[in-house]
């Protein structure tokens, strides 16, 4: 859009006749520019006695500076690392940081408040005015930029050479792409991984406080269990990204407060097995509420019935929790009965 | 037999140990304790129950019903436990008020130890449930801080933020800090699982674990607890050290920005 | 260049020894021409003019304390057994990244202080950016020639959103690890190309052993490095454009006036710079941030309540928070609109305020240079937009932070999402309105106190027996003050049909102007301003009351 189509009348009247060069009151325009203010001292400025107290208070400031930093280096060398002090209001703290804080913040604090003591009282304070100009060049310049450009766009005779213009732009486009293509090899392709687990049949239940399987009957109506798949140790290399899928919350409900039908049959009298990976963005989700059977993700608050097969019923989250259908192996410990039926974890495009 | 000896070296494999020390021990004390000692403590304990009976007519029978079975205002309270009803009581939260709003809050407490050691003691007749933890379950000896730590961070940490300063639930209701409950309650929260936080029975989070876990909260939530690097500002998290960050970081870089800005005193025309 | 020796040459050998390094130097790079348009130039005193120099400072102490702190950070996500001083994490499998950042905090004496300033900067840096970013916006200082600048501001607090984001997320804590999470469950919420971004960055799946080590050279070279170039350029901008000024008396839309760089301003810009720094040491000392040892090490299937980002993040925090879970499933794929709706709406929420420069001079079609800054009042629809804005932002905010306000003030975190759902609608409408109304109602003012002078406070009573309250006449000063604002008249599109009677082709885009224009300029929306007969009328007509 350019500035043609708007009728000049609609643009206020150009700035610097309104604000006028008229530096009086006059008669005429009582709204007239009236200039500067003529410049009032400051009391350091008529009072010797006042400056030199202004001397002293920035001298005092830098000087406090400097005590503040041989405070800071002796803090340093004196104060063991790990001494805890009592300080009234802010606690048991470092003893070390605070004073380092203290006296590294008293010694810069003071410089500038030294320095800008100084600017402000000592240092003249006669308001200076300086023109400015129009950053848009003169019409003769900006004809001999293009005369200048249009000389050297003829010289280098690209626009009558289509064949160099034309391989010219093809190479700059097409070299960038060796940039992206050595980008490969940051990770893996995703094929499937994010649709199996460390989950399969006959893998024990492990109790992640105990780190021992489990019995049905360790599980009581009302309590709250964390599982992860047997044979996953913290210490194993990978732990991180597999928790990340397996983790597990086990729950029980008595099977006639279970809705979800499905969701009884995978259960192993009442005991639920849900994936404790949220299905929004993927934190953990464990915010139990025994009554309610809701769980609560402490993130985004996506809210699920665990008596109602993990169904969303509030917040961020797109789908039920995925279940993990167990049973009880011949030793009588729960185990999984096959991986999840389906990705645990944030929705992804080739979920499905 | 092949996967015991080879979980023989895990860091955990003391602990079980451990475990299965103390349950002989306490196992083998059962069997050969003094009998006679036993039958007096009964006596004593009938006495106890049917103070607690009057207590419980008195103060707990409109809501949970005559015989503890629980009305539409209370719960039954048929096997909940001795522990259930000493942290529930102690803590104030029963009575509860007739109109609660989302959740019963804490309040001071309204009975007496006595009292409250009596109505544990009737309840605990209704059906057998969680006792009341001794002072060596709770206590601090032989309890490991980080693996109490570890464990407080699987169990606790969504709903009570990392050290125990509470967090919110759903429709008003919310997980209350941690600061100032004597661990004896904290275990007894654990086992019994108050209101709606579900419970930590012994077979899955076990008797030194609790004993982690409260050690692991007297370290990093209590009177005595150092932070190192200043003023605490709640625990909280970002939210309130941005909230921080905004009034007194730029508020007071704001206010000497004024400073620096204004222009100094004029003297005054005479 | 002849080889004698001017005389002026000769004099400048016999100089001080301070003058001839300064000679050597300008033989070698010309100080002395950018030293004559510079060194006395001047700067309009105000202190909301130092909003910038507060960024600059912090952005200063963030890198200098970086600089420190990668001397100690190892950024690994070797799995370790911690041993250190922190006894509630004695044994304790981590990484080495957060390891590192415990010894920091416990081992190296004065590591905490400076990962605590490192911190607390960040946040102050963050929030001076934003509150600069609003001075320059509701005194209008983006209009040309200062667009560009406007841009490269903008772009320094998005990219500082990011490098927070980035070195927030590198102690590899349980609080900055959920932060990650959330960042990778957005990113495969992007359809068709999310997994394989998430895969990419991750270096396979999550979390995995890298995100570490490339968010360190994210935090501190790529981010920091662009961040550095536009500051500079930024500064340039500044220094070539001249510093904007309120209108007053002597200030001109040619001329700034004020005090010179040296001394004053090389002393109050320095000396702040201290003033800065020494605010920021004595904050670190006195307030914890980011405590990670309390937090724990990172683990997928931990959590904490309270889970938030550091502040600037927060209004990302509320959108993702609020929005529902909405879910299209087809031909075998997944639309994660309840993600992805919001990882659209956020860079959106920014880019609005970015380019609002753009639109308002397309609307007044003002093409000259602006160094006059506006009142607030005087821009009612410009003001507005910007409450608007904030109240957005901050809506959001709130919802980011739902779970503390709910438990804060006993709320119930549901009604609160709620809220935030109605009032991401509503409320920047109502602020809208509300905000132009108060403008508008301060305009009258102006016009008033121009026109009756100002309300001296005295009660005079007259012969007949009424009491009025004496109005003193403003002072020259003060009229030109008050009137010195510029109003536009709206644009019109002109007749629908030319003399000869037949129909102009009106481009949409004009209709659409000419309407935006009456919204910024009708009657509705600007007080004319008192003219010189309306005043003369006045004040020769009956005295002052």
């Amino acid at each position: 859009m350019s500035s043609q189509d708007i009728p000049e009348e609609n643009l206020p009247a150009a700035q610097d006749t309104a604000h006028g060069a008229v530096k009086l009151a006059d008669e005429k325009n009582p709204f007239a520019d009236p200039g500067l203010p003529p410049h009032e001292h400051r009391i350091q400025d008529i009072d010797e006695r006042a400056a030199k107290r202004s001397e002293r208070t920035v001298a005092l400031l830098f000087t406090l500076s400097m005590l503040a930093t041989v405070g800071f280096i002796v803090s340093y060398v004196t104060i063991p690392v790990d001494k805890s002090v009592y300080i009234f209001t802010l606690g048991h703290i470092s003893a070390l940081n605070f004073a380092l804080g203290m006296t590294l913040g008293v010694a810069l604090f003071a410089i500038g408040a030294g320095a800008v003591h100084w600017a402000r009282t000592l240092m003249s304070d006669h308001e200076l005015t300086d023109e400015r100009h129009p950053i848009e060049a003169s019409p003769e310049v900006r004809a001999k930029v293009m005369d200048d450009f249009r000389q050297g766009a003829k010289e280098s005779a690209l626009g009558r050479r289509k064949l160099i213009r034309n391989t010219m732009f093809g190479a700059l486009a097409l070299f960038p792409l060796s940039g992206v293509v050595l980008l490969r090899d940051l990770g893996p392709l995703p094929g499937t991984k994010l649709r199996h687990t460390l989950w399969s049949k006959g893998k024990l239940l492990v109790n992640m406080n105990t780190n021992e399987p489990m019995r049905p009957s360790d599980i009581i109506v009302g309590s709250l269990t964390f599982a992860k798949p047997e044979g996953l140790e913290e210490h194993d290399h990978g732990f991180q990204t597999e928790i990340a899928k397996a983790a597990l919350m086990l729950v029980r409900i008595q099977p006639d407060d279970i809705k979800d039908k499905q969701s009884l049959e995978w259960s192993h009298e009442g005991i639920l097995a849900y994936s404790k990976i949220c299905t929004h963005v993927g934190c953990p989700i464990s915010l139990y509420e025994q009554q309610t059977h809701h769980a609560l993700c402490p993130c985004h608050q996506s809210t699920f019935d665990l008596a109602d097969g993990a169904r969303v019923i509030f917040g961020p989250a797109g789908h039920a929790l995925p279940q993990l259908r167990i049973g009880v192996n011949d030793e009588g410990y729960l185990e999984a009965l096959g991986d999840f039926d389906e990705p645990v974890g944030p929705a992804f495009w080739e979920r499905g | 037999m092949k996967k015991l000896s080879a979980r023989r070296r895990h860091p955990l494999a003391a602990l079980v140990v451990l475990l299965l020390a103390l349950a002989c021990t306490g196992g083998l004390y059962a069997v050969f304790a003094p009998a006679d000692k036993a039958q007096a403590d009964e006596t004593a304990q009938s006495l106890t129950i049917e103070e607690g009976k009057k207590l419980y007519a008195v103060g707990c029978a409109s809501c949970h019903g005559t015989g503890g079975q629980g009305t539409s205002d209370g719960p039954s309270l048929v096997g909940v436990g001795a522990a259930a009803v000493d942290f529930q009581v102690s803590t104030g939260r029963m009575p509860a008020a007739t109109s609660q709003g989302a959740q019963i809050p804490k309040k001071p407490a309204v009975y007496t130890q006595a009292e409250i050691d009596q109505l544990a003691a009737y309840i605990a007749s209704l059906g057998a449930g969680p006792a009341i933890p001794t002072e060596e379950q709770y206590g601090p000896e032989g309890a490991d801080i980080a693996k109490g730590g570890e464990l407080f961070r699987n169990n606790c940490a969504q709903c009570h933020n990392f050290t125990g300063k509470g967090g919110a639930l759903t429709h008003g209701k919310y997980a209350p800090s941690l600061e100032d409950v004597a661990p004896k309650y904290i275990y007894e929260a654990m086992l019994t699982g108050p209101q709606n936080m579900p419970s930590f029975p012994d077979s899955t989070l076990s008797e030194q674990n609790k004993k982690d876990v409260i050690a692991y909260l007297n370290a990093v939530n209590s009177d005595d607890t150092e932070s190192p690097g200043g003023l605490e500002l709640g625990g909280l998290g970002p939210v309130a050290e941005g909230l921080f960050a905004w009034v007194f970081g730029l508020g007071a870089l704001v206010a000497v920005a004024v400073w620096v800005a204004a222009r100094t005193a004029k003297a005054k025309k005479s | 260049m002849s080889t004698t020796t001017t005389p002026e040459s000769r004099s400048r050998g016999k100089a001080p020894a301070g003058e001839r390094v300064a000679d050597w130097a300008d033989g070698r790079l010309g100080i002395y021409s950018l030293a004559k348009a510079n060194m006395r130039k001047i700067f309009p005193d105000h202190w909301s003019f130092m909003l910038g120099e507060i960024c600059l400072y912090s952005f200063l102490i963030i890198i200098l304390t970086g600089v420190y702190l990668t001397l100690f950070f190892h950024p690994s996500m070797n799995e370790v057994e911690y041993h250190g001083s922190y006894v509630p994490l004695q044994g304790q499998l981590m990484s080495e990244a957060y390891k590192s950042t415990l010894d920091i905090s416990f081992d190296v004496r004065g590591g905490l202080l400076i990962r605590q300033i490192h911190h607390w900067a960040a946040l102050v840096f963050l929030a001076g950016m934003f509150v600069h970013m609003m001075r320059v916006f509701f005194t209008g200082a983006f209009r040309k020639p200062r667009e560009i600048n406007w841009l490269f501001g903008f772009l320094l607090f998005v990219l500082g959103m990011f490098t927070g984001f980035t070195g927030y997320s590198l102690p590899d804590d349980l609080l900055s690890g959920t932060g990650i999470r959330f960042m990778e469950g957005a990113i495969l919420s992007v359809p068709i190309v999310g997994t394989y971004i998430s895969f990419f960055l991750f270096g396979g799946e999550f979390p995995g052993d890298d995100f570490v080590a490339r968010f360190f050279s994210i935090h501190v070279l790529l981010l920091p490095g662009i961040m550095l170039g536009l500051v500079v350029a930024h500064l340039i901008l500044v220094f070539y454009h001249k510093h904007t000024q309120f209108a007053g008396p002597g200030k001109t839309n040619n001329n700034v006036v004020g005090m010179p760089l040296l001394p004053v301003y090389m002393a109050k810009a320095g000396g702040f710079f201290f003033l800065v720094f020494g605010a920021l040491a004595a904050l670190s000392a006195i307030a914890t941030i980011n405590p990670i040892w309390a937090l724990g090490p990172y683990r997928p299937d931990m959590v904490s309540t309270g889970a938030q980002p550091d502040w600037y993040m927060g209004f990302s925090e509320g959108l993702i928070r609020v929005m529902p879970g909405w879910e299209i499933n087809f031909w075998g794929h997944t639309l994660v609109l309840g993600v992805f709706i919001p990882l659209l709406i956020f860079p959106l929420v920014l880019v609005a305020i970015a380019v609002y420069p753009f639109i308002e001079s397309w609307v007044t079609g003002d093409k000259r240079e602006h160094h006059i800054l506006d009142r607030p009042r005087n821009a009612p629809t410009r003001t507005a937009f910007g409450v608007a804005w904030i109240t957005l932002y901050f809506v959001l905010l709130v919802g980011g932070g739902n779970d503390l306000w709910a438990t804060h003030f006993h709320l119930s975190i549901n009604a609160i999402t709620w809220f935030v759902r109605i009032a991401f609608f509503v409320a920047p409408v109502v602020a809208f309105i509300v905000t132009k109304r108060i403008c508008l109602g301060l305009q009258r003012r102006d016009r008033d106190k121009v026109l009756h002078g100002r309300e001296a406070g005295i009660i005079k009573r007259l012969p007949h027996g009424e009491f009025v309250e004496v109005h003193e006449p403003l002072s020259q000063e003060q009229l030109y003050t008050l009137t010195a604002h510029e109003q536009y008249k709206p644009f019109e599109i002109g007749p629908a049909v030319d003399e000869n009677g037949v129909r102009r082709k009106v481009k949409m885009s004009e209709k659409l102007r000419a309407k935006l224009s009456k919204g910024y300029y009708g009657g509705e929306s600007q007080i004319p301003k008192p003219t010189v007969e309306e005043y003369k009328e006045i004040t020769s007509g009956h005295g002052h009351h």
